[in-house]
């Protein structure tokens, strides 16, 4: 069975179907990649798997649990997380701070020991700092742990929106357009570092993104939708040498 | 004296407060809509407008129509010369960072007032000598005939002004998107200097006709009617121009009504419960527009 | 390893001892000021204000600085605890002391079970909505005291034991520094950083498995347990409650001690909140001038915060940051 099963899925704004009918199957620990023309439904497919909107037909099932009509916060507990098109990071708490927030789901302890920073708080506080530190280290962030978020450069910041969705420890986790706005060197880097994520968080990764370099250097299986519709999903190569994708991109 | 007239009578005094609230409240929801600004000083100018009809009139003797023109001059250069010094430099400050500011505003125009005309109310005759009109059992009084006309000429003369002219196509542009209108080669600064002139003379003609109907002189009258404008204008949904009139007038028949049936101390009370439920049920007021955050 | 290991480091240990000096020099030097006589009467009558206002204003910068919603109807509150503790202690017949513990405790809690009914509809809104809604509950709070038999009215409530003032300054600093000490823990707990997320990215925090409205409620009512507490302490150190005390003027004085301490800054907020208060006294001689003075800094301090020169300062300190973080990545 598929980590993420997507069966018939769409969502209406008004009038305006932006995504219909969409089909698809990530397997775990793969390398999945959602692409398009610019207004295809990709943005709008990432929100409807993480609840920020609700969709109005399908089925959306992780490990067999079915996701429509839970939150974002009750999608992340069951193993989704993400990152945003345009940054979202908490800019005004440090780079460790921003890790740490999304580990209190494995790390916990109570309002009363928060008061009074008594009983298991210095114990879990360690625990924390430790494993955040362990994470930020695969992101070469860790020397700036101390640093304000908002302070990093732009491609650092965008190495620690993943490492903060992973510090939730998703099963699955939506990358999206992880190369805007970087130079080829830096998407060269963030090439490395998705294939090394995946490989040392054992998670499944789908991403959205218009640089084919990258798409066509990582992912192993794509999905294309246009008009909020698929148009081809298959093997990479095949689905890149698809005459009604290279149509779509390129017009007539 | 029937049921029914005591409610007509009552539905009257509310329009007439609710008249005054409305004017006050356009000028709120104006500067909000294109400064994005609560400003908080907006109240203490309808105390500089009483205070200026006072010193015109009683003091220094003119005639009625001057004072009321000079008056309403007098609070539209002040709403300029406060948004240049106060708020302009403040532009892309945090939205609380102005709102201090303008709450320091409010204080200063307070204290100097506190100053100049001591803490003592000063009693004022009404300058309007109209007479009033009897309708069946119902009193209308002067004041309250003229408050009608005068909020009707206005709110009429400033729709019209929004929606056919240059400088209201101008005001609208700069509320919808301020960095777009200045490329289309609208004068930002000078629009929105037009706003607060324009918002602070509603303001003044509130003050007006808010001194006419006490008669008495204070430097925090403003506070009170501004509060209730600033509620009126969220109740209409902020930033937009019907809602501002169509709260306003809301505000002052609820209050009214709920003065003389249900209780003095508790309408208050019922004005701030009926702003709490609306914006539960509609969180951008009655006709604001809802805004949603793109993800 | 490395610097940020919680409360660890020789650093944070030294922090830590600092403060305990601090707030021991503090009390030291208010007990000798307070037992030598040394202050006129109008500055004894002053001290316990100042204890109650940087309580408010550090359950304030909780909801204002760490969650980063604007409420201003903080007075509402501190009324709320005000109220219950004096009727709870007015209808006791126990030591001082022990009234005062009993009500604080009560008042505390009554001001969060409101805070609780209140917030779950309202927090909700955003922004300038949300403001003029505390706003609005602030002052529906007000003129119901104001319409009720029990309360006193418009008279006020009188009677009230006068426990809390000057003379029992040690019992009013403990709760001062306890005040402190819990939001400030709190802040630095994984509460005190969904809490902040949320304040920076709510979308992002909700994202990232962050309940977002439950964090929202539990900020709100633990201010407001504190903003109670506060309110017992004054109705026990003035005597009397009046409703007109508590308007939304009150809400506004609290909240320009948080924006002038930095937000999200407690150590500000506790200073802003000491300074404002000492302020018109000092300011006494000027008599006539001391609010338009008040009024005239305000507006310069705003103006100043955001001003070219203030802001060339911050990015000298930023670039030289920026540099040095450029400088370890290598």
């Amino acid at each position: 069975m598929a980590l993420l099963e997507v069966k018939g899925l769409g969502i209406s704004f008004g009038g305006l179907r932006a995504v219909d009918d969409l089909n698809m199957e990530v397997d775990r620990d793969s390398l999945v990649g959602l692409i398009g023309p610019n207004g295809a439904g990709k943005t709008t497919a990432f929100n409807l798997l993480t609840g920020v909107y609700e969709p109005t037909d399908g089925i959306i099932n992780l490990d067999g649990v079915n996701l429509v009509g839970k939150k974002p916060p009750e999608i992340c507990e069951a193993g989704i997380a993400r990152t945003f098109q345009n940054i979202r990071l908490f800019s005004q708490m440090s780079v460790l701070d921003n890790v740490k927030v999304p580990l209190h789901h494995h790390l916990s302890y109570s309002l009363a020991e928060s008061f009074l920073h008594l009983g298991s708080y210095r114990k879990k506080e360690k625990e924390m700092d430790e494993r955040a530190m362990e994470i930020l280290s695969v992101f070469d962030l860790d020397k700036q742990a101390d640093q304000l978020a908002s302070n990093l450069p732009y491609g650092k910041q965008r190495k620690l929106e993943i490492a903060r969705a992973l510090a939730t420890e998703p099963k699955l986790l939506l990358l999206d357009e992880p190369a805007a706005g970087m130079n080829p060197h830096e998407t060269e880097e963030l090439m490395n570092t998705i294939r090394l994520v995946r490989d040392r968080f054992k998670v499944a990764i789908l991403l959205i993104e218009h640089d084919m370099k990258l798409v066509s250097g990582i992912c192993e299986y794509l999905y294309v939708l246009n008009f909020g519709t698929e148009l081809a999903s298959g093997k990479t190569g095949d689905v890149l040498n698809d005459p009604r994708v290279i149509k779509a991109y390129l017009g007539e | 004296m029937s049921l029914i007239t005591g409610i007509l009578e009552q539905l009257i005094n509310g329009l007439r407060t609710g008249s005054i609230y409305a004017l006050i409240a356009i000028g709120y929801t104006m500067v909000y809509g294109i400064a994005k600004m609560i400003n908080f000083a907006h109240g203490d100018i309808i105390m500089v407008g009483a205070y200026s009809l006072y010193v015109f009139t009683a003091i220094l003797e003119l005639p009625a129509a001057a004072a009321v023109i000079l008056t309403v001059a007098v609070c539209a250069a002040l709403g300029i010369v406060v948004e240049r010094i106060a708020y302009k430099p403040l532009r892309n400050a945090p939205s609380l960072a102005v709102l201090i500011t303008a709450i320091g505003v409010s204080y200063f125009l307070q204290n100097t007032a506190l100053l100049i005309f001591k803490a003592t109310p000063i009693p004022f005759g009404s300058i309007i000598n109209i007479s009033g009109i009897r309708l069946g059992n119902i009193n209308i009084s002067g004041v309250t005939l003229v408050t009608f006309v005068a909020t009707a000429v206005m709110m009429v003369g400033l729709t019209l002004f929004v929606n056919k002219t240059r400088a209201g196509s101008a005001m609208r542009a700069v509320s919808e998107d301020r960095g777009a209108a200045s490329l289309m080669g609208i004068n930002v600064n000078k629009t929105i200097s037009m706003t607060f002139a324009i918002g602070s003379a509603l303001a003044a003609v509130a003050g007006i006709l808010y001194i006419c109907q006490y008669q008495s002189l204070q430097p925090t009258l403003g506070a009170l009617p501004g509060i209730k404008a600033f509620v009126a204008a969220v109740l209409g949904g902020i930033g937009n121009i019907p809602g501002a009139m169509l709260g306003g007038l809301l505000l002052g028949i609820i209050e009214s009504l709920s003065r003389a049936y249900i209780s003095t101390q508790l309408a208050d009370a019922i004005v701030y419960g009926v702003l709490v439920i609306v914006l539960l049920v509609r969180p951008s007021g009655l006709l604001g527009k809802q805004k949603t955050e793109k993800v | 390893m490395n610097k940020t290991s919680a409360g660890k480091t020789p650093a944070k240990y030294g922090k830590i001892v600092l403060n305990i000096l601090i707030t021991l020099a503090v009390y030291a030097v208010m007990m000798v000021v307070i037992q030598g006589g040394m202050l006129s009467r109008q500055m004894t009558s002053i001290i316990i204000p100042c204890c109650i206002n940087v309580m408010l204003a550090v359950s304030l910068c909780l909801l204002v600085g760490y969650l980063g919603e604007l409420t201003l109807g903080h007075a509402g509150f501190m009324s709320i605890g005000a109220y219950a503790g004096a009727l709870l202690t007015n209808y006791l017949d126990m030591p001082p002391v022990a009234e005062l513990l009993i009500g604080m405790l009560a008042g505390g809690i009554i001001a969060s079970v409101f805070a609780v009914v209140i917030g779950l509809p309202v927090l909700r809104l955003k922004g300038d909505y949300l403001a003029i809604v505390t706003l609005g509950f602030g002052e529906i709070i007000r003129s119901v005291i104001n319409s009720l038999e029990f309360t006193g009215g418009a008279k006020g409530l009188s009677g009230i034991g006068t426990y809390a003032t000057y003379k029992n300054f040690t019992f009013v600093y403990i709760f001062v520094i306890l005040t402190i000490l819990l939001i400030a823990n709190l802040v630095h707990s994984r509460h005190g950083r969904a809490i902040t997320a949320v304040r920076d990215n709510y979308i992002a925090a909700e994202a990232i498995g962050i309940h977002v409205g439950r964090f929202k409620t539990m900020a709100f009512v633990i201010s407001a347990f504190f903003a109670g507490l506060a309110g017992v302490i004054y109705a026990h150190n003035v005597g009397i409650l009046k409703p007109a005390n508590f308007d939304y003027n009150k809400s506004i004085e609290i909240l320009v001690m948080v924006v002038l301490g930095g937000m999200g800054n407690i150590k500000g907020s506790i200073i802003a909140a000491i300074i404002l208060t000492l302020l018109p006294e000092v300011l006494r001689s000027a008599a006539d001038y001391r609010m338009l003075l008040y009024s005239i800094v305000l507006i310069a301090m705003m103006l100043f915060n955001n001003s070219r020169f203030k802001l060339a300062i911050v990015e000298k300190r930023n670039l030289k940051k920026a540099a040095e973080i450029q400088k370890e990545g290598e």
